[in-house]
C-alpha cells in the first residue's frame, strides 16, 4: 500500500513561486487499478514523480508497505519495488531495446523470445525491434511503447505509468488497454498507478482519484466518479477515430 | 609460436584472438615477428628497407582475413612500422589491426604505425583498429598511427577504429583520397581517462563524382583528459560528405572538435555535424528507475555510446 501524507509542492520561475501540489494526502490500495485524473495542470504528473523519486516534496510523507521513502533515492525505491513509465521517455545512443529490457529485468539472461512478448504486448513487433537503438530512430509512439514495456516487464509491486497513451496510436492505445486489464487480472498483490484523462482507461480503473489545483478534489469507485468526470470535458478526453486521421495519432 | 600470458591478453583485446588466427597474418611484438602466415591469395612480405610489411591481395579475393596485430610489453620500446596493403581489383576482406601495449617500467613505450591502403577498383575492405595500453608503470604507452587510403573508382572501405583504455598520448591521422564512385564510412570511438591526450584528424578529398564519405566520431572524456577532433572533407566533384562528432565530457575533460568542409565544386554536398555535453540528467533518472545506481547507470550509458 502507497500512502502519500499532506504532500505539497511548488516551483519558482522568474521569482514567483507556484503551488503544484497542496497539502495532498491519499492511499493506493494494494490488489487494485488506481487513475489518477485531472486537468492538464493540475499537479498529477508531479505527485507521480514524486511517488517515484525524481522530485522532492516540500513537505510530506510518502510511505509504502508502511516504511517511509521519502527520503530514498530512485534507485532504491526501484529496487523495493516502485516502477515508473516516464510521460516524455528519453533516448539514449548506443543502448538498443534488448539492454534496456534486460536492465529493467535486472538480468543479462533475458531471451529474446521473453524479451519479445513484452515488446509484442505494447503493439511492437519484436524481430523489428530488439536489436534497434533507443535513439532517434524511434519515432516518438515507438519511444513510448519501449518505455511502457520496460516497465511490464520489471513486474514492479507498485507500477506506475504517466499518461501511457500520449503519442500512441489508436491500434496500440487499444492493445495497451488490454495489456492494462491483463495486468488487472493479475493484480494480486500488487498494484497500478495511471495517470491519465482517457476516458477509457478511466473504465477500467477500480479506483479513480482526481487531482485538480494541486488538491485531491474527489476519489471512489470509477462507477461513483464516471459520471461527474464525464460532465466536464476539460477534464476526461474521448479517443476517437475523427482525433487520429486528423494526424493528432494521439488519443 | 609460444606466446606469453600478457601477449595473449593483448591480442585477445586488440583483435578478439584466442588462438593463432584464420588465413593470413603477421603477429609482431617487440618489433620482431612472431609469426606469419600467407595464403594463395594474400601474401605477407617483410619490407627491406624499413621495419614493416607489404600485404598484397590478388585481385577477386573474397571472405578471406588478415590479421595484423601488434604487441609491445617491453617496457621503453619504440617502433615506427610501416605496413602497405594493395588490394587487388574486386577483392573483399577484412583486415584487422590493433596495437596493445603493456608498460610496467618508468620509460615511455611508443608505436607509431604508418597504415597505407591502395585500393583497387570496385574492391571492398573492412578495417578494424584496436589500440589498448596496460601496465602500472609510470612510462607513458605512446601510439601514433597514420592512415593513409587510396581508392580507385567504385570501391569501398568501411573503417572502424577504436581506443577504449590505456592509451597515454596519441596522435592519430587519417587521409583519404576517393575516385570516382567511391564510399569510406568511418566509425571512430575515442575514449580518454585520467590525464591521457588524444588528437584525431582526418583530411578526406572526394575528388571523383559519386564518391561519398561519412566520417562519425563518438569520443569520451573523462577525468583531467583531453581530446581533440578535427575533421576535414573537401568535395573536389559531384560528391557527398558528412562528418559527425558527438561527444560526452565528463569529470574535467576538455574537448575540442573541428568540423571543417570544404566545397571546390558547386555540386559537392557536404555537412557536419558537431555536439558536446555531459551525460542527459534523464538518462541517468530512467536507468536509476530501473534500479542501477547513478554510478552504474553513467557506466551503462558510456559503454552503450561507445559500443
Amino acid at each position: 500500500m502507497l500512502e502519500v501524507q499532506n504532500v505539497s509542492y511548488s516551483v519558482t520561475e522568474d521569482g514567483v513561486t507556484r503551488k503544484i501540489l497542496d497539502d495532498v494526502s491519499l492511499t493506493i490500495p494494494d490488489s487494485k487499478l488506481t487513475v489518477i485524473t485531472g486537468p492538464n495542470g493540475g499537479g498529477k504528473s508531479t505527485l507521480a514523480r514524486i511517488i517515484a523519486g525524481v522530485l522532492t516534496p516540500d513537505s510530506g510523507r510518502i510511505l509504502f508497505d508502511g516504511q517511509d521513502i521519502t527520503d530514498m533515492s530512485v534507485t532504491d525505491r526501484a529496487r523495493i519495488g516502485i516502477g515508473f513509465a516516464f510521460q516524455q521517455p528519453v533516448r539514449f545512443k548506443g543502448i538498443k531495446v534488448i539492454d534496456l529490457l534486460r536492465l529493467a529485468k535486472d538480468t543479462k539472461k533475458l531471451s529474446s523470445a521473453d524479451a519479445c512478448k513484452y515488446l509484442a504486448a505494447v503493439g511492437l513487433c519484436a524481430k523489428d525491434y530488439i536489436d534497434r537503438e533507443v535513439n532517434a530512430s524511434l519515432s516518438g509512439g515507438e519511444l513510448k511503447r519501449i518505455e511502457i514495456a520496460t516497465v511490464l516487464i520489471k513486474q514492479s509491486k507498485l507500477s506506475l505509468f504517466d499518461e501511457p497513451e500520449a503519442g500512441i496510436d489508436l491500434w496500440s492505445f487499444q492493445n495497451l488497454i488490454e495489456v492494462f486489464d491483463g495486468m488487472r487480472k493479475h493484480i494480486e498483490g500488487s498494484s497500478i498507478i495511471i495517470i491519465s484523462h482517457q476516458e477509457r482507461i478511466l473504465k477500467i480503473a477500480d479506483e479513480i482519484l482526481l487531482i485538480k489545483d494541486g488538491k485531491l478534489a474527489a476519489r471512489g469507485e470509477a462507477d461513483e466518479i464516471m459520471p461527474m468526470l464525464m460532465a466536464n470535458e476539460s477534464v476526461v478526453k474521448n479517443c476517437n477515430l475523427t482525433d487520429i486521421w486528423k494526424g493528432g495519432a494521439e488519443c | 609460436m609460444e606466446l606469453d600470458e600478457t601477449q595473449k591478453r593483448i591480442l585477445a583485446e586488440v583483435a578478439d584472438l584466442h588462438k593463432i588466427p584464420v588465413g593470413a597474418f603477421n603477429i609482431r611484438s617487440n618489433g620482431e615477428s612472431l609469426g606469419r602466415n600467407s595464403t594463395e591469395n594474400i601474401e605477407i612480405t617483410p619490407k627491406t628497407d624499413v621495419s614493416g610489411i607489404d600485404i598484397r591481395i590478388k585481385p577477386g579475393t573474397k571472405n578471406e582475413s588478415v590479421h595484423i596485430p601488434v604487441i609491445i610489453s617491453k617496457t621503453g620500446h619504440t617502433e615506427a612500422v610501416y605496413n602497405d596493403f594493395y588490394v587487388g581489383e574486386g577483392a573483399d576482406v577484412l583486415i584487422v589491426a590493433g596495437c596493445g601495449i603493456d608498460n610496467c617500467g618508468n620509460v615511455d613505450s611508443k608505436h607509431d604505425g604508418i597504415h597505407r591502403f591502395h585500393i583497387g577498383k570496385g574492391a571492398h575492405i573492412k578495417y578494424v583498429e584496436k589500440h589498448y595500453g596496460s601496465g602500472t608503470g609510470s612510462g607513458k604507452r605512446i601510439m601514433n598511427p597514420v592512415t593513409e587510403v587510396f581508392m580507385e573508382e567504385g570501391s569501398s572501405c568501411e573503417m572502424e577504429m577504436v581506443q577504449i583504455k590505456g592509451v597515454d598520448d596519441t596522435v592519430r591521422v587519417t587521409n583519404a583520397v576517393l575516385a570516382a564512385g567511391c564510399t569510406l564510412l568511418v566509425g571512430e570511438r575515442l575514449m580518454t581517462h585520467d590525464d591521457q591526450r588524444a588528437v584525431s584528424k582526418y583530411n578526406v578529398e572526394l575528388n571523383g563524382d559519386g564518391s561519398s564519405a561519412d566520417v562519425v566520431s563518438r569520443a569520451v572524456a573523462r577525468d583531467r583528459s583531453y581530446q581533440e577532433f578535427e575533421a576535414v572533407i573537401a568535395g573536389n566533384a559531384k560528391c557527398h560528405g558528412h562528418s559527425e562528432c558527438d561527444s560526452i565530457i565528463m569529470d574535467e575533460g576538455i574537448i575540442l572538435a573541428v568540423p571543417a568542409l570544404k566545397a571546390n565544386c558547386v555540386d559537392a554536398e557536404l555537412i557536419h555535424e558537431a555536439a558536446i555535453g555531459k551525460i542527459a540528467g534523464e538518462q541517468i533518472m530512467k536507468l536509476m528507475t530501473l534500479g542501477l545506481t547513478e554510478q552504474e547507470a553513467e557506466e551503462e550509458i558510456v559503454n552503450g555510446f561507445m559500443r
